[in-house]
């Protein structure tokens, strides 16, 4: 029942969110802003984590299939394969949710409790559509761009880890990368990419609007919106998947 | 004019109101005391809507606001100033922009105009000076100053003031009252206050509405308050050691 309550409320939100905003500018200078903070402002971690990601998928890759029957490029076409249709769309989500979510919950639900929201629903606003929606257009805006830079920061990681210890040459790593490369792998990632941002951004945002206490509830609404985005975001994966691999 | 009629609301099993039926005047301060838990603020959260009673309705000018459809709800509510206990100011806005936030959203005014309009409530409320600082660097009494001067942007009807006098030394606090009296007759607002201040009550409440038991259970003005005979409005209001020396004055003539 306790789901089934949640689930309704959720979508109720949703309908709240969708409503016909105020004014449109104040709406779009809002999401300009939220791009700043919860897309550019995630480059760095979103950066290094690929790095490091291509860096490690190469050297295990390698260790795992070193025999002289499967040809050396077969390095790279893995780490592009994995890298662009599960590591960079669902990983870095799934890092994303954990940052990104947080401060959307911890922003909500720090203005539910000190009554900041009830000051905008008492000035007429629809504070659900102003606090809210400039979120999700931002981050399903802006995701597909960190993704893409994850995608090719992870195989130059890759490429990096290959090449600087000698385990594979840069022509072989090359040849893999471009190896039967079908760019309907970029749009699945893509798709998957905006999905998972809306449910980032939705998710966690209903937790800190249904905030209710103090600080502590808070940061309990800001630890429910990580894991339960983390929870969507994974089924979500998996129905995706069906639905456009299959 | 504000009326309650018949207005009940609970949170589950608990009962927190009990069939409240009463009138808020026009141009007047009308202040809601009771103890701490005695449900005044969830009086006047029924009352602008953000909770929705359990039984009973609130009329605004004869016209129920449960009944309302969404944009005369929205409507009304740009008529509705509110000040909060916590002041509820925007952290991430300066002072001016706080003000200048109900304008932006519903005046159709230039951003010039809204400017002078914000700067206007600035001064009304004396904090012309402090425009540029974020509501973190300025102190609890200008905060509050400036919560008055962001409910008065739009010109409002209805002014709500929860606890006005919370964390307040009483010099301040005797200004924020004397300020919400000025604005009440500036403007002509239905002003409700929620407090359990008695100075701030003595000081400028038309007519006191007093909550115990869930119930309205007194009303009347300053006058009558002092001379009433009601048991437990007694104990209420003369709790206080300066109350009850005023009482003994009075008594010995």
């Amino acid at each position: 029942m306790s789901l089934l309550y949640h689930i309704g409320r959720y979508f109720m939100l949703l309908g709240e969110v969708f409503s016909k905003p105020e004014r449109l500018s104040i709406y779009w200078k809002r999401t300009v802003e939220e791009m700043d903070l919860l897309g550019v402002k995630s480059l760095g971690i979103v950066s290094l984590l690929s790095l490091f990601m291509g860096a490690v998928i190469t050297i295990q890759t390698k260790t795992n299939i070193d025999s002289p029957l499967i040809p050396q490029y077969v390095v790279g076409f893995t780490v592009r394969q994995s890298t662009i249709l599960e590591f960079s769309p669902t990983i870095i989500s799934l890092i994303l949710a954990g940052k990104v979510g947080s401060t959307i919950a911890a922003e909500i639900g720090s203005m539910r409790v000190r009554e900041q929201i009830d000051a905008l629903d008492i000035m007429g606003v629809n504070s659900a559509g102003y606090l809210i929606l400039p979120k999700i257009i931002a981050t399903a805006l802006i995701n597909p761009f960190l993704i893409i830079i994850s995608m090719f920061l992870s195989i130059f990681g890759g490429w990096l880890a290959g090449t600087l210890s000698g385990i594979i040459s840069s022509s072989d790593y090359i040849t893999g990368v471009q190896y039967d490369f079908d760019p309907y792998i970029v749009t699945y990632a893509l798709i998957k990419t905006v999905v998972f941002a809306v449910i980032i951004a939705t998710v966690s945002a209903y937790q800190g609007y249904y905030t209710t206490g103090g600080t502590r509830e808070v940061g309990i609404s800001s630890t429910k919106a990580v894991v339960y985005s983390d929870v969507v975001i994974l089924i979500a994966n998996y129905l995706l998947t069906q639905l456009l691999l299959l | 004019m504000i009326e309650v009629k018949n207005l009940s609301k609970s949170f589950g099993n608990v009962e927190v109101l009990q069939d409240i039926n009463t009138t808020f005047v026009k141009g007047k301060v009308n202040q809601i005391i009771g103890k701490s838990g005695s449900g005044k603020s969830v009086l006047a959260k029924c009352i602008v809507g953000l909770y929705v009673p359990t039984k009973g309705q609130v009329l605004y000018n004869g016209e129920s606001f449960h009944d309302m459809d969404k944009d005369q709800k929205k409507q009304l509510r740009q008529e509705i100033g509110m000040l909060f206990q916590s002041n509820a100011l925007f952290d991430s806005l300066t002072v001016m922009e706080n003000v200048m936030f109900p304008l932006k959203m519903f005046a159709t005014m230039s951003e010039r105009e809204m400017r002078e309009r914000a700067l206007f409530c600035l001064k009304r409320v004396k904090i012309e000076g402090q425009g540029k600082k974020f509501p973190a660097e300025i102190s609890g009494g200008m905060q509050k100053r400036v919560g008055i001067a962001r409910a008065i942007a739009m010109k409002p009807k209805y002014l709500f003031v929860d606890e006005p006098n919370s964390g307040l030394d009483p010099q301040t606090s005797i200004v924020i009252d004397e300020l919400i009296q000025e604005i009440t007759e500036e403007y002509e607002t239905t002003t409700i206050v929620i407090t359990h201040d008695m100075n701030s009550v003595m000081g400028i409440a038309d007519e006191i509405y007093f909550i115990h038991n869930k119930r309205l259970w007194w009303q009347g003005t300053r006058p009558e308050l002092l001379k009433s005979d009601n048991q437990e409005l007694q104990e209420f209001i003369f709790a206080g050691s300066l109350m009850r020396q005023v009482r003994k004055a009075m008594k010995s003539g």
